[in-house]
């Protein structure tokens, strides 16, 4: 069947360092990976080199985490408590920031350099297992590297002794069962446990000090353990070659949505956001004008054309007044409506809330709910302000960052384009007629979609919508198409409720903010 | 739940032990556990969970508590195909939103049923992390990319025959690795 590709169809350049093979249809084998240099690093450091080497090569490199925080990963491998045994090494490769699809690429054709990169990062701090927590949603991801893991270990780079050493070394895939929280860190050990994916509380600040199983556990990107594989494979220069002196080596750029060519490129980090959507993106489409553009997936703030010229990186990006994060660029050309296109981001938000604390599991279908409203041409004039209220009330308020995420697209869209907010208000309908962002059903009604609301929550009774109760039984996320659930026994219930947590927060008060670690990096 | 099941350690023993050797206790075990009862039943029963909390060593309101809160456990049977749309914004800004209705008007059902002959269950999902070949769409969990009406009109066809057993599925059709 022509429309079914087994690989994704993604555009990919031939990049210089985690790319260099992508576009080679057998790269996931083993006799390839091996043809092309692979495992090198491997058998070097097990022959010369000490852990403590492996960290200082990483060190040096100035490798910062690809997942968005840009933190160094070799101060995180730091943050170990000594002789604490034993140690975990763990794969984000939960990919689910809308705009991001780069750690898919590498994982279903070019597996081996995943594993690589994490046998080097177990070696580096002493860990025996490692995991991959891999989403749900990428069937060939899984197929390929569970293959790879399998040929590796035939190979006798996993599994004991590993090339004759004393090192020993463990790996499986955990698959994840859709849940964007669980790409959130804390969020991803429970999941791992085997419980709800909900954030743990900080500190300790770092997986690194406590993680799975309340052991250290490192903890990284896809993307971050790939560069691991070259910077021991080729040294450390390999990597500072390209970028700036603080943020160097090479990112994997994902570019969606009003482009020409869209795709995934690795491109040295510093290039400029123009270049990106010029030179890789082929330009606007036809006929139409760049008005926005997202930088670093559905969490980063939105940008006008004015700020296109500033070196993609971390430290560029933050003076444009965004942020870098998972490097999903998102394209919106002057068809797009801003109301629509922060609706449609705050509904992702809205569905994705864990529902742990008040101001985001609250906070965000209050912003939807609002957006909505003015999108549809029944906002009233205060509405707006309203907006910028509640972002006011979840900022600095929210458990984890998914909470303090959802405000920035409302926050940026109305810094930027809130005459088109005016505008929705004034006429009383959205400019831009049956705007294709609208993620709505069609033919809502407030009542049908407060309902859903109150269903669409993690597995949350219905006590926080206003004036609502528990609605037991049924009151819980169906999982199911959305389809009512089955009476369930009112024990399931009770336990299944999270008000214990709503009264813990109410009890303790706001918690304090988790940001830190952002600035940290700075 | 009356209706009797075989129950996995019977039906698939070897599995069952497999995933447990992965991890150094019993309970980080249940999200694959639970992917292994979805695969061979199609959905996750309360006498599944029951059994599943026995294996891993938890209460089963525990294992209810971990069905609810992810989105890719059924409680109820679904369609034999399951047809979920992105509607995430990189998939919205290209079309994403015309797939559904488009979808909704072939089949007859709006989005989050079933149809009648139960062969097709559709509904919306967030980004499935296809987004430089928006619109995507995940059928029985397999991604499905730069798509069209004419497209899922091609594939709905498809199914239709494979459902007949005209013709053969697809190498890997519903593959859920667990
Ligand atoms: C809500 C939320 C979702 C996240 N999703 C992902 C993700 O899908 N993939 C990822 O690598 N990191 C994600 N992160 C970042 C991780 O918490 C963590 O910082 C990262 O995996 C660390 O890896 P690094 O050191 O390589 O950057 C997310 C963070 C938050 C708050
Ligand atoms: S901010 Fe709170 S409710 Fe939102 S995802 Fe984080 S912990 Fe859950
Ligand atoms: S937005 Fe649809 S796949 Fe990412």
């Amino acid at each position: 069947m022509p429309v079914v590709n087994k690989e994704s169809a993604a555009r990919m350049n031939d990049g210089p360092l985690l790319f260099r093979y992508i576009n080679d249809p057998e790269q996931y084998r083993i006799t390839r990976y091996l043809q092309h240099g692979g495992y090198a690093g491997l058998r070097k450091a097990l022959k010369e080199m000490t852990p403590a080497q492996v960290v200082e090569y990483v060190a040096q490199a100035n490798l910062r985490g690809r997942g968005g925080a840009f933190f160094p990963t070799a101060r995180k491998w730091g943050l170990m408590p000594p002789g604490v045994f034993p140690r975990y090494v763990v794969a984000n490769a939960d990919e689910s920031e809308p705009g991001t699809c780069k750690d898919r690429q590498i994982m279903e054709r070019d597996p081996h350099q995943l594993l690589e990169g994490l046998i080097l990062s177990a070696y580096a701090v002493g860990a025996e297992q490692v995991y991959i927590y891999l989403r749900w949603e990428f069937e060939l991801a899984a197929e390929r590297l569970w293959g790879a893991i399998r040929e590796a270990y035939d190979h006798g780079f996993l599994g004991q002794r590993i090339l004759g050493s004393n090192f020993n070394c463990d790996m499986a895939v955990h698959r994840g069962a859709g849940a964007y929280i669980c790409g959130e860190e804390t969020a991803l050990l429970d999941s791992l446990e085997g419980k709800r994916g909900q954030p743990r509380l900080r500190p300790p600040y770092f997986p690194a000090a406590k993680g799975y199983l309340s052991m250290p556990t490192a903890l990284s990107n896809v993307e971050t353990y790939c560069n691991v594989t070259h910077i021991v494979r080729e040294g450390p220069q390999v990597f500072t070659q390209f970028g700036r002196e603080k943020c160097p080596g090479t990112k994997l750029v994902c570019l969606s949505g009003h482009v020409r060519q869209p795709g995934v490129y690795e491109l040295p980090l510093g290039v400029s956001l123009r270049e990106i959507l010029y030179e890789w993106g082929g330009g606007p489409l036809e006929g139409r004008q760049f008005k926005a553009v997202i930088p670093g997936g559905a969490s980063m703030p939105i940008l006008p054309p004015d700020k296109f010229d500033y070196p993609f990186d971390f430290e560029g990006m933050v003076e444009a007044g965004s942020m870098i994060g998972s490097a999903g660029v998102i394209v919106m050309d002057d068809s797009t409506c801003m109301v629509g296109a922060a609706m449609n981001l705050v509904r992702f938000f809205e569905h994705e809330s864990c529902g742990k604390c008040t101001p985001c599991r609250e906070g965000c279908p209050w912003l939807s709910q609002i957006l909505r409203r003015i999108e549809h041409g029944q906002g009233r004039p205060k509405d707006i302000d309203l907006l910028l209220a509640i972002c006011q009330q979840m900022d600095g308020k929210c458990f984890c960052l998914l909470g303090e995420s959802a405000l920035v697209p409302v926050r940026s869209a109305i810094q930027h384009w809130r005459h088109e907010f005016e505008q929705h208000v004034a006429e009383g309908r959205c400019p831009f007629g049956d705007g294709h962002t609208d993620p709505g059903t069609r033919g809502d009604t407030d009542e049908a979609r407060v309902q859903r609301r109150v269903v669409a929550r993690r597995g949350m009774g219905g006590g926080a919508v206003p004036g609502g109760g528990c609605r037991q039984p049924g009151a819980h996320r169906g999982g199911s198409a959305g389809q009512p659930e089955r009476g369930t026994g009112a024990a399931f219930h009770a336990a299944a409720c999270d008000r214990d947590a709503d009264r813990a927060v109410a009890r303790d008060g706001p918690l304090c903010r988790l940001g830190s670690w952002f600035s940290d990096a700075l | 739940m009356t209706q009797a099941r075989a129950g996995l350690r019977e039906t698939c023993r070897a599995e069952v032990e497999e995933i447990l050797a992965r991890y150094p206790e019993r309970r980080s075990a249940l999200l694959p556990l639970l992917h292994l009862v979805q695969r061979e039943e199609g959905y996750i029963s309360e006498a599944a969970m029951r059994e599943v909390a026995e294996i891993v060593g938890c209460r089963p309101v525990d294992v209810f508590d971990v069905v609810t809160f992810y989105t890719v456990y059924h409680r109820q049977p679904v369609g034999k195909y399951l047809l979920e749309v992105c509607r995430t914004l990189s998939c919205a800004l290209l079309g994403g939103r015309k797939l559904t209705r488009h979808l909704e008007e072939r089949l007859g059902i709006q989005a989050g049923e079933t149809t009648a002959d139960g062969l097709f269950t559709l509904r919306e999902v967030e980004c499935i992390g296809a987004c430089s070949n928006a619109p995507a769409m995940l059928i029985n969990n397999r991604i499905y990319e730069n798509l069209t009406p004419e497209k899922l009109d091609a594939i709905l066809e498809q199914l239709r025959a494979e459902a007949s057993e005209r013709v053969a599925p697809p190498e890997g059709e519903r593959q859920g690795l667990p």
